[in-house]
């Protein structure tokens, strides 16, 4: 438990990001999280609107220089 | 009451009750009518997004969009016209252009390889992504027949042949409809 697993969304666009936190949403836990780094300014959005969208909670969002890094929990 | 409508769906995907007493669910309804790159393009992104945020999803191809559901390089048609409209008509993803400043094909030629500079998905990558996230992609029965295309050089998740019926149903339980 409480593993985090690290995804790599470094050069993806739209609609990319999403799909594949769609994807490793369903390869951890409950409880556990995702760490992601991308590089779309688009996940600013997307990745809240996603989060709302599928129940999941999104921990910590944050812009590091020109990287996106983000923390999204499973709840269900 | 929505416990009392019997659903053949997980009721969690049920968000409310249509004004036939249909159950209305988490579910998007498409009509890709264009052939066109960028507009088919604009659909599997749709489509994508929100299969991955967990809503279903059912694409109805009709006219144009027939072009998008193609095998790579299919040609169809049965008489003369038929025939001429194929060869003009080139179906399958890697065959289509934008709808504007194509220009013989120049046009998707950069847009492709700007695409790829930026790392945007390709047009068969998406529609690969689309089945994967198990996207439902039905034909129009009605355009087929009059452009003379096989239902047999559809890709191989593409769904038989429907009408406006179908559509219709699916498209009176979805939450979102979209005609690209």
């Amino acid at each position: 438990m409480a593993e985090t697993k690290i995804l790599d969304l470094k050069g993806l666009l739209c609609p990319i990001p999403v799909v594949k936190m769609a994807r490793a949403i369903k390869e951890v836990e409950v409880g556990q999280t995702i760490e992601a780094f991308a590089t779309d300014p688009g996940v600013m959005a997307d990745i809240p609107a996603w989060c709302r969208s599928t129940g999941n909670e999104l921990v910590t969002l944050e812009k590091v220089e020109k990287q996106f890094h983000f923390v999204v929990r499973r709840v269900k | 009451m929505l416990t009392a409508i019997p659903t053949a769906f997980p009721e969690e995907n049920v968000v409310q009750v249509s004004g036939n007493g249909k159950a209305v669910k988490n579910k998007l309804s498409m009509v890709v009518f264009s052939g066109d790159m960028d507009k088919v393009m604009a659909a599997f992104i749709i489509a994508t997004g929100a299969a991955a945020s967990g809503m279903e999803v059912s694409m109805f191809f009709t006219f144009w969009g027939l072009k998008a559901i193609q095998k790579k390089g299919a040609m169809t048609g049965k008489g003369l016209f038929g025939r001429m409209l194929g060869l003009m008509n080139r179906g399958g993803l890697d065959a289509i252009g934008p709808s504007r400043l194509n220009m013989g094909g120049m046009g998707r030629w950069m847009f492709k390889l700007m695409m790829k500079q930026k790392g945007v998905a390709t047009l068969s990558e998406l529609y690969d992504m689309a089945v994967e996230l198990g996207v439902k992609m039905m034909p129009c029965q009605m355009s087929l027949e009059v452009m003379e295309i096989d239902p047999k050089l559809f890709q191989e998740n593409v769904v038989p042949p429907v009408g406006v019926a179908a559509f219709l149903e699916e498209a009176t339980e979805s939450k979102v409809t979209l005609f690209v």
